[in-house]
């Protein structure tokens, strides 16, 4: 078994089921369930968050390799085993599944609707989503990667806004097109290597041809995933359109799933196409920043001119993953992070001023600041991260991500780092509509400051975000040892002879 | 004595199922339907019983052998009309069809069928095929009143008949060339190649089994059918006959023909592709779900014609355990449908499923469950049932196929996508009647175990896998 000699892991990754089971199970009427439901779905993210922390202390982070790691017979015949673990790279995104999670339940208080299906879904939804992150055999990591499709697909078409079922339709149809090549892919080195143990794939040769078409697969899947533009379209809909706990989940949690696939999968196993395929990753990159930048420049809507800003932010990541530095890769890994509690805060915003049934049409907001202080100090302290300002988190990711491109390529790195003016352009066009202006209509004066509730949803991600700010160590050095093996087995796998020096010099 | 045994299953249903209809027949009370579904589906479980403890055997100078191969099927078998028998229950009764042969057409349907499996000599394996499709015949038209129903047993009777026609005409050519109707007689013949009037011979043969799966392009008749027949009676169809023939056609394939490997593999490809390709297409236009149901039992019996086209015993190992979750997720799906009731009338209209999840929670969900579960979406059954055959058949070096069978299913996700859209997104009010108990336990059942395969896959993978080593020797 593991260090703990129990299966936390996938106690972890279960536990929400159950949760699931009990919410959708809850008798009573729509409206007294709702309360309930809420409780019991609360309740549960609420334990398997405490069990997360518990895992991160017990992370032992000189360790590259996977760590409390499970092992259990499951497809036999086909030789797939039921395997979890966690390294440095996951444990992270394991740990801001957690912590979103409670908090977008927290944020589902206008979901008074099929309640109980709703929390049911959500819980389905984060249990999947840890799954994903856990498996360390590829068979299992799409089927929980696919699974996730299930329950957001329900909750963008149930409870979404006016053109739900158009976003919620693209969504499905866009990913599963997508996973579905990763299937092909992964059937193909499956049958290549005999196994799908990802760390022993992670360290077997793939022929150097194959790899081009393996790659295209895989950025089919993850870029869809991840809204790698030109692949985003889906985004914006479905950002829009979704309920604001599901957007919460979808850009603070789903989006990083796509370049987890990239960081997990495309770079170690196929280094040579990833190689290869760097200056394309560039320039998707590039014009994320900057194209994407523009557009959201251009939106009229608070929503999706957040939802802008997240693709153009995922440009960076790709940027940070494909120059193949320690700080690039580190850069994205903690933009990835950084970008999730952001993201969550920023539309947690959209959903305080949709709970004060206000249109968020720009044109029709207006000086809230005056009578909504505190509520306008959060969203400064967002939109100043979103932009990547110092002693924010969102700065540490920005900037190394900038070192790591300026040693691959100046101008990547100079048009990438565009990205942080363009941002602070359509963050500051956005604060100045939402919270500065004049009041555009009588009854925006009249809106009342943060709740309780809403204090605890945004004052925990506050925290999180200066503390990824001001102390990044206590985050990065998890993720030193597996990214630095990373790297260097990329290096070693371009570089053949120099793999045979790294031998005899150990 | 152990032939005896192996043999008391189908003594047992034959037997049964005329004492059934003597006692439907000479009893005073004047609705005896439910007492006789209630003896089928007890003489069902127990001939089930008998078949699980059976042992292999080689009956009557080589006409049937029983061994793990018939036995998988022969489960898979009752486990479908038992399913369809407890749907007709309630079915019937508001129906006005009641009548107390159905449920005895059905039991001389499945002793059918079990001749069929089990044949080892061309001439037994017609007499099971006949058996099977007379009674059916009659089924499809048991709503005599209903003009739909009587065309749909006229049109599966005629279409049936020229399937049989070919048949038969296709096993005289094989006698004629080979010289027996012995299947290991057959296969040592072949075993030195064939020539074109044998080849001609195997093609109407497998022509005819074709169109007892309802592969395209000999899919014409399923749809009517389907739409036709009281629902009741389409669950039977969709289930146990497809498993009857599907194993059928792994054991002539596997059996007398396997020297002809060469020759009959295109022909099983070019069926698949076709079976998964127009499934996929022709459902998404249907607005009647017993037709969108139809055309997904054409393409999944593409992916299950699949691992058959490799020719291996991986592949008829995922045929196999392809056929068994079918079975499963059907009878889940029609007994859905069967719940499908407004007023006492029953509704068949994808449409009025509209406002469904806010109606009936349950129902919904279990509905999504086969649906997305035939979409192949993980982790439910069917994903599971399509992984093993997509890895056979890539396995097996057949890119194209597995590469056509991906992108079809990816086109049929979009159709089973647009039941669960009207479901859970549209506004409506369905409104409908209290489903039976007995319609509930069996969706319960198809849906708990559609779900739950995924914690414990390898039993019925590895018996599929023991199943196929009997078939292939």
């Amino acid at each position: 078994m593991n260090q703990l000699g129990f299966p936390i892991l996938s106690l972890i990754t279960f536990l929400p089921l159950l949760g699931a089971f009990l919410v959708a199970t809850l008798s009573g009427d729509d409206e007294k369930a709702a309360g309930k439901a809420r409780c019991i779905a609360f309740l549960f993210s609420f334990i398997v968050l405490v069990l997360g922390v518990f895992v991160w202390t017990r992370f032992n982070p000189a360790i590259a390799g996977y760590q409390f790691v499970e092992v259990m017979p499951w497809l036999s015949g086909i030789n797939v085993e039921y395997r979890m673990g966690v390294d440095g790279i996951s444990l992270f995104l394991i740990l801001l599944t957690l912590a979103l999670t409670p908090i977008a339940i927290l944020a589902s208080n206008a979901i008074k609707t099929r309640a109980r299906s709703f929390f049911a879904a959500m819980l389905l939804l984060e249990s999947m989503t840890l799954g994903m992150f856990a498996a360390t055999d590829f068979v299992l990591f799409y089927i929980f990667f696919e699974a996730v499709l299930l329950p957001m697909y329900l909750i963008i078409g149930v409870w979404g806004g006016e053109r739900r079922i158009y976003a919620a339709v693209k969504f499905f149809v866009f990913t599963l097109a997508g996973s579905l090549f990763m299937l092909l892919a992964v059937v193909w080195i499956w049958r290549h290597l005999g196994t799908t143990d990802i760390a022993v794939m992670t360290h077997a040769a793939i022929p150097a041809n194959a790899q081009t078409w393996l790659f295209l697969a895989f950025l089919a899947a993850f870029g869809v995933k991840a809204a790698v533009w030109p692949l985003h379209t889906w985004l914006p809909d479905a950002y829009g359109e979704a309920p604001v706990p599901g957007t919460i989940m979808l850009a603070a949690v789903l989006s990083k799933m796509g370049a987890y696939g990239f960081l997990r999968f495309a770079l170690p196993m196929l280094p040579n196409a990833s190689a290869s395929f760097e200056p394309l990753m560039f320039v998707f990159g590039v014009v994320a920043v900057i194209y994407i930048s523009y557009v959201a420049l251009a939106q009229t809507d608070m929503k999706r001119m957040i939802a802008y800003s997240s693709v153009a932010h995922m440009g960076v990541i790709i940027i940070g993953l494909f120059t193949f530095t320690v700080e690039g890769i580190e850069g994205a890994l903690f933009q990835m992070l950084s970008h999730g509690i952001v993201i969550a805060g920023l539309f947690i915003c959209v959903g305080i001023i949709t709970a004060r049934e206000q249109s968020l049409n720009l044109k029709n907001l207006g000086g809230l600041a005056a009578n909504m202080p505190v509520f306008a100090a959060a969203l400064m302290l967002f939109s100043l991260a979103n932009m990547g300002l110092p002693g924010t988190s969102g700065f540490i990711g920005e900037i190394l991500v900038i070192v790591g491109a300026l040693k691959v390529n100046f101008w990547v790195s100079l048009l990438g780092g565009a990205g942080v003016v363009l941002g602070a352009a359509y963050m500051l066009v956005l604060l100045r509509a939402v919270l500065f202006d004049k009041f555009t209509r009588p009854d925006l004066a009249k809106l009342k400051d943060l709740t309780g509730r809403e204090y605890a949803m945004l004052l925990p991600l506050a925290v999180l975000v200066m503390w990824l700010g001001v102390y990044p160590s206590s985050f990065t050095h998890a993720f030193d040892a597996p990214i630095a093996a990373l790297v260097q087995a990329h290096t070693a796998a371009l570089n053949p002879h120099m793999a045979l020096a790294m031998v005899t010099a150990k | 004595m152990t032939e005896f045994y192996s043999l008391l299953p189908a003594l047992f249903l034959g037997v049964g199922g005329m004492v059934l209809l003597l006692g439907g027949v000479l009893a005073k009370k004047t609705d005896t339907t439910p007492a006789v579904t209630f003896g089928a589906v007890v003489l069902l479980l127990i001939a089930a019983a008998l078949t699980l403890m059976a042992p292999d055997a080689l009956l009557f100078h080589g006409l049937l052998k029983t061994s793990l191969f018939t036995r998988y099927a022969d489960t898979l078998v009752y486990l479908g009309a038992i399913a369809a028998l407890i749907l007709s229950v309630d079915y019937n009764k508001r129906e006005k069809i009641a009548r107390f042969e159905y449920p005895i057409l059905v039991l001389f349907a499945v002793l059918g069928m079990i001749v069929m499996i089990s044949a080892a000599d061309m001439m037994t394996l017609y007499i099971g095929f006949e058996l099977q499709s007379l009674a059916l015949y009659i089924c499809a038209a048991l709503a005599r009143d209903s003009v739909r129903s009587t065309e749909a047993g006229l049109k599966y009777f005629v279409l049936g008949a020229l399937a049989s026609g070919l048949l038969v005409y296709g096993i005289s050519l094989v006698y004629g060339f080979a010289g027996t109707t012995n299947f290991v007689a057959l296969a040592n013949v072949f075993q030195q190649g064939a020539g074109v009037g044998t080849i001609v011979g195997v093609v109407f043969v497998l022509v005819a089994l074709a169109f007892k799966i309802s592969a395209a392009p000999f899919h014409m008749w399923a749809p009517d059918v389907y739409e036709g027949a009281p629902t009741s009676v389409t669950a039977l169809f969709a289930t146990a006959p497809k498993a009857a023939a599907m194993a059928l056609f792994l054991s002539v394939m596997a059996g007398p023909f396997a020297h002809l490997t060469g020759q009959w593999e295109s022909l099983i490809q070019i069926l698949a592709v076709l079976s998964m390709v127009i499934g996929a297409l022709a459902a998404i236009g249907q607005s009647n779900i017993k037709r969108l149901l139809a055309y997904s039992s054409v393409s999944h019996m593409g992916y299950a014609l699949m691992g058959l086209a490799t020719g291996t015993a991986g592949g008829i190992q995922a045929s196999l355990v392809y056929i068994a979750l079918y079975v499963v997720m059907s009878f889940g799906a029609f007994a859905c449908v069967v719940a499908m009731r407004r007023n006492g009338q029953a509704v068949e209209k994808i449409d009025d499923l509209a406002g469904l999840a806010a109606e009936h929670p349950g129902f919904a969900f279990a509905f999504a469950v086969f649906m997305w579960s035939m979409a192949g979406i993980p982790p439910l059954s069917g994903f599971f049932a399509k992984l093993y055959v997509f890895y056979t058949a890539f396995n097996a070096g057949y890119d194209t196929l597995t590469i056509i069978g991906i992108v079809a299913s990816v086109i049929s996700a979009f159709y089973y996508l647009r039941v669960i859209k009207v479901m859970y997104f549209d506004h409506g009010q369905p409104q409908f009647d209290k489903t039976a108990a007995g319609v509930g336990f069996v969706m319960a059942v198809g849906a708990f175990v559609t779900i739950f395969f995924v914690a414990m896959p390898g039993p019925l993978m590895a018996l599929a896998g023991d199943a196929a080593k009997a078939l292939m020797g």
